[in-house]
């Protein structure tokens, strides 16, 4: 492998969330890097941290405290309008329910990313990429589960993004459609280089990654390399 | 097309039924506007055109004979630019196949063809040859009422002489706008003219040769025009001067004023409701969308797209909705403006209408209802804008219920379930329940503002017809005559009861107030003409003093003990000091009253009367008109029951146009409330209602606890839409008040009905449409779906 270079850089984050007069602290001192080209897969406990850091590295959430630098620049204490700014022309997003806007077909829904963006592809080709040219005009109502789940992974690569963030993408899917999606992803993170982390609770899916994150209460407890990684294919659970 | 914008369309066509149900709410609203202050500018500015064009006098007087030689006097009073006299008289018409009595004012028109000022707009045939004396050119009203065409003869007793006269023309004037007997409460066209003869005919008539009898004047721009009029007041003293004024008081003039300002007035009113209504349905609407679309915002903003842009997206949803709404406004705004323009051109008599609907009162209305949408909804798109979106993702947690008072109560236990389940709902939401109930209010109360003023006038003619004016009919001498005249009506075949009036021409002063009317005097213990105040009570006038309508008592700002100067406008033209013994409260006109005796030693004169109220037999009827109208001391005959008939006539029209403008009004309003109400209700609750159907309810038993919580809010609505209906009423009845009429409140039981049903049809209509929805509701799809 080249140098790696980091696209992220992570120290000592920290993330209380009051409510009340109560304190979750959520994140307790997190330090990571993300390389470029490469897919972490993050592990961990149910309240672990795993969706907080996600957010945070994708710009939907401040830290309280700690560093994050992506290429270099800190973002730790970004207004709003830096945030959007990031969030609009580096980072791809993949949640565990989609959130695909309902009222929009599936180029629509990709288009809406595309349009914004500075280097898009086209809707169609990346629809084409995760399989689903055949479904260009069918709105969400009219996809399954895992054809939903592929349409939010094509309008998150659409804008051509530096790094791709799955929230549980295949929280929802059976094992069949999880696998098609995850295939997707790779694919995407193999041919466009795109550095990607995915968050789940599947200890199997693990195998496909570069390294494995573990989290648990707020902190990193252990990172492991994958020397062979499994294609998703390959992958049972 | 942008992808979001296509997003919005959707989202727009899939609440369509919300959508057009705010968009008719502010159609209503704005088209309510656009119609009404449409119809104001138009007539606006028809008269002031026609005004102008028609050189309408700025000033006006009428005097018992002053020679011409005083028009030059007149003339050099600073601030005239042009004088133009004129002789003017009462007439009585004898109409062949029309047995009621007629009266007409005639005025001469000069020698020298057409009059300089109040000039004559001629609609057919041709103005008066100077020389005849049996030609008339007479009012266009008058003639369609009559069918009366050039060639046409009548018969007139002018000056005490029978004449018969042919109508050589059709015309309009300034002046005669509308066309109101002095002292009717409506025009009539069938039984009162205006005719316009030579003036040499009229001098010789008259007896006026060389001189005038009445003057008009234009003044320059700057001339100060209570100056001239005291002037001119100082000229004419001396012969009989009745008090000059200006157009402000001229009473074709101030009618039309009074409407305009009726019609300013509930556009301010009408609007206000609808815009407020459509600015609380959007409200809630655009707050319920942004909560339904959270994680999609969530996905947008995770995508980049900034606060400013989500913002946006919703305001635009709030704009499309106006521009929708404010665009059928619009053009049913025309539509209807026109109506009633047409409706008006039927009272007021204008050579044409010129319908106008200037493009700011357009812009106004669209300002006005997207600046209330944007204030009803800035909270929601506020919120929208500001969401965090790590936040979003993560699900609403469900809403909080607490034990109501009625648990508290322990009253609980007396309600089913689903009972219950309504009681819980509308307290969990109690701002929601109190402005969905104010709403359907507010439609109400804006039926009973619309249609009240029928109640008003019909207990306002009550007052003054049925109790107060007993009288058949009430004859009024030309001058001033003895009692033996009245002896004289008395023994007519026909007249039952005869009771004599006088009524003087004063100008009433006290402190810098003055005001020109007439005292009204009448005798003791008279039973055909009572005077009864407001409160339906008699009104007792003393041997000594004076007792004023309450309104002129505020003008002049008199109180019962203060002492009055009254300047007679009469015979002698005494100045007397006389105590205000009372006020008293009445519905039409402002004047004073007192007891005739007193006033004949105010004037100093024997019993002098001025007329009679007459109770007459009605099969001697029709021969007793023809009896007066030979007859050279009587002016004129007003029949009572012929002036109530003709004023439903007149008023009847524009009654109904405003009974079904205001129906209809209301009607969209409790629709878009109700609807609106239903349709939010159903798309939060669809999921615990399809839960209980799967357990087993019953369509009708979960319908029930859907549209029961409405029915409570419809329900509810009802007294709280009389009560502000009422405050409405009070508002619009104060604001309409002037010297000319006090409008009562009164609201009869049966506008409230007409107004409940109103209410309830609307929310039994849009009950029906979503428990529809609510019957086809796919169970299967609504407990899949997340939301
Ligand atoms: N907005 C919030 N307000 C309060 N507490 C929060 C908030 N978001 C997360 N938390 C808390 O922070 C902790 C970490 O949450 P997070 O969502 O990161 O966990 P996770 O590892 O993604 O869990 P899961 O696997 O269940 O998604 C949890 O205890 C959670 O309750
Ligand atoms: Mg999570």
């Amino acid at each position: 492998m080249s140098p790696k270079e980091a696209v992220f850089r992570v120290r000592g984050l920290t993330k209380v969330y009051e409510m009340g007069t109560v304190k979750v602290h959520a994140l307790r001192g997190v330090d990571l890097e993300l390389y470029e080209r490469e897919l972490v897969v993050m592990l961990g406990p149910s309240g672990s941290g795993k969706s907080t850091l996600l957010n945070i590295l994708g710009g939907l959430d401040t830290a309280t405290g700690g560093l994050v630098e992506y290429r270099g620049r800190d973002f730790t204490r970004a207004g709003e309008l830096e945030l959007t700014e990031y969030r609009r022309f580096h980072v791809g997003f993949v949640f565990q329910f989609y959130n695909l806007i309902p009222s929009l077909t599936a180029r629509e829904n990709v288009a809406v990313v595309t349009e914004i963006a500075k280097r898009p592809m086209k809707p169609e080709d990346a629809l084409a990429l995760v399989g689903l040219n055949e479904r260009l005009d069918h709105f969400p109502a009219q996809l399954s589960g895992g054809e939903q789940q592929r349409v939010a992974i094509a309008r998150a690569i659409s804008k051509n993004p530096e790094v791709l963030l799955c929230d549980e993408p295949t929280g929802a899917l059976d094992f069949a459609t999880g696998i098609v999606v995850l295939d997707a992803i790779e694919r995407i993170n193999r041919e466009l280089g795109t550095a990607t982390a995915i968050i789940t609770h599947n200890a199997d899916i693990a195998a496909m990654a570069d390294r494995v994150v573990h989290l648990s209460n707020g902190m990193i407890s252990e990172i492991g390399v994958n020397a062979v990684k499994k294609p998703p294919g390959e992958l049972h659970w | 097309m942008k992808a979001l914008d296509r997003k919005l369309l959707r989202d727009m066509w899939k609440m369509k039924g919300q959508v057009l149900a705010i968009v008719l709410v502010i159609a209503g609203g704005v088209s309510a506007f656009v119609m009404l202050i449409s119809t104001m500018m138009s007539l606006n500015l028809t008269r002031d055109k026609f005004y102008r064009e028609y050189a309408f006098a700025d000033a006006f007087a009428s005097l018992k004979r002053a020679p011409e030689g005083l028009k030059y006097r007149i003339k050099e009073i600073p601030g005239v630019k042009e004088v133009e006299t004129r002789v003017v008289a009462g007439v009585k018409l004898d109409i062949k196949g029309f047995t009621e009595p007629v009266t007409a004012r005639v005025v001469s028109v000069p020698d020298a063809g057409t009059p300089l000022l109040n000039r004559l707009y001629l609609r057919r045939g041709r103005l008066v040859d100077p020389w005849r004396d049996d030609e008339a050119v007479v009012s266009e009203a008058f003639a369609e009422a009559h069918g009366f065409n050039p060639g046409d003869r009548f018969g007139a007793v002018i000056n005490g002489r029978r004449k018969s006269l042919t109508v050589v023309g059709i015309a309009l004037s300034p002046e005669f706008v509308l066309q109101t007997r002095p002292g009717a409460i409506s025009p009539d066209y069938k039984r009162y003219a205006i005719l316009w003869m030579g003036r040499n005919a009229l001098s010789n008539a008259y007896d006026m040769k060389g001189a005038f009898n009445d003057v008009v004047l234009a003044l320059d721009g700057d001339a100060d025009l209570n100056d001239v009029l005291a002037r001119l007041d100082s000229l004419l003293d001396r012969y009989g001067g009745l008090g000059a004024y200006g157009r402000k008081d001229q009473m074709s003039n101030r009618f039309l004023h009074e409407e305009f300002r009726q019609l300013q007035r509930s556009a301010e009113i009408f609007p206000t409701v609808f815009i407020a209504v459509a600015a609380f349905l959007l409200n809630v609407v655009i707050g319920r969308t942004v909560l339904t679309q959270r994680e999609q915002i969530a996905a947008l903003k995770a995508f980049g797209y900034g606060n400013a842009a989500i913002g946006a997206h919703y305001i635009k949803l709030v704009f499309l909705i106006v521009l929708a709404g404010a665009a059928g406004g619009i053009i049913a705004g025309v539509w209807f403006g026109k109506g009633l323009g047409r409706i008006y051109m039927e009272f007021y008599r204008f050579p044409y209408l010129i319908y106008e609907l200037k493009p700011s009162v357009a812009a106004t209305a669209v300002l006005i209802t997207a600046a209330s949408a944007l204030a009803g909804t800035l909270h929601s798109v506020r919120k929208a804008a500001m969401l965090p979106p790590a936040e979003a993702m993560r699900p609403e947690p469900p809403a909080r219920y607490r034990k109501t008072i009625i648990d508290r109560l322990g009253l609980g236990r007396f309600l089913s379930q689903p009972g219950l389940m309504i009681i819980r709902d509308i307290e969990r939401r109690p701002v929601r329940a109190l402005l969905s109930t104010t709403g359907i209010a507010l439609s109400c109360a804006i039926m009973l503002a619309g249609t009240f003023s029928t109640d008003a006038v019909d207990f306002m003619i009550n007052v003054q017809f049925k109790l107060s004016q007993k009288e058949d009919m009430t004859v009024v001498f030309t001058e001033p005559a003895s009692r033996k005249a009245v002896y004289e009506l008395a023994g007519l075949r026909g007249v039952e009861y005869a009771e004599v009036f006088r009524t003087v021409p004063v100008r009433l002063k006290f402190g810098r107030q003055s005001y020109r009317t007439t005292i009204q005097g009448t005798e003791k213990g008279n039973r055909l003409h009572p005077l009864i105040d407001t409160r339906l009570k008699p009104v007792e006038l003393a041997s000594e003093g004076i007792v004023l309508t309450d309104y002129l008592g505020d003008i002049l700002g008199v109180k019962p003990g203060d002492m009055l100067t009254v300047e007679v406008l009469e015979g002698s033209r005494p100045v007397r000091q006389v105590p205000v013994t009372g006020l008293a409260g009445q519905y039409l006109g402002v004047m004073g009253y007192m007891d005739m005796t007193a006033l004949n030693r105010l004037m100093r004169e024997g019993n002098s009367v001025s007329g009679a109220y007459l109770s007459v037999d009605a099969l001697h009827q029709e021969e007793l008109y023809g009896k007066l109208i030979e007859m050279p001391r009587v002016a004129g005959t007003v029949v009572r029951k012929d002036e109530i008939r003709n004023f439903y006539e007149t008023q009847a029209k524009v009654l109904l146009f405003f009974t079904f403008m205001t129906s209809l009004l209301a009607g969209t309003i409790a629709f878009g409330v109700v609807y609106n109400s239903a349709r939010i209700a159903l798309s939060e609750r669809s999921r615990e209602l399809a839960s209980l159907r799967v357990l087993g309810y019953t369509r009708a038993e979960i319908s029930y606890i859907l549209l029961g919580e409405l029915a409570v809010f419809t329900l509810a609505a009802i007294p709280l839409g009389f009560v502000l209906g009422r405050v409405l009423c009070a508002y619009i009845a104060r604001s309409l008040s002037s010297d000319l009429f006090r409008v009562p409140v009164v609201v009869n039981p049966a506008t409230y009905s007409l107004a409940a049903t109103v209410v309830v049809v609307s929310a039994c209509v849009s009950g029906l449409i979503v428990r529809h929805r609510l019957d086809h509701l796919d169970l299967v799809e609504v407990l899949k779906s997340k939301e």
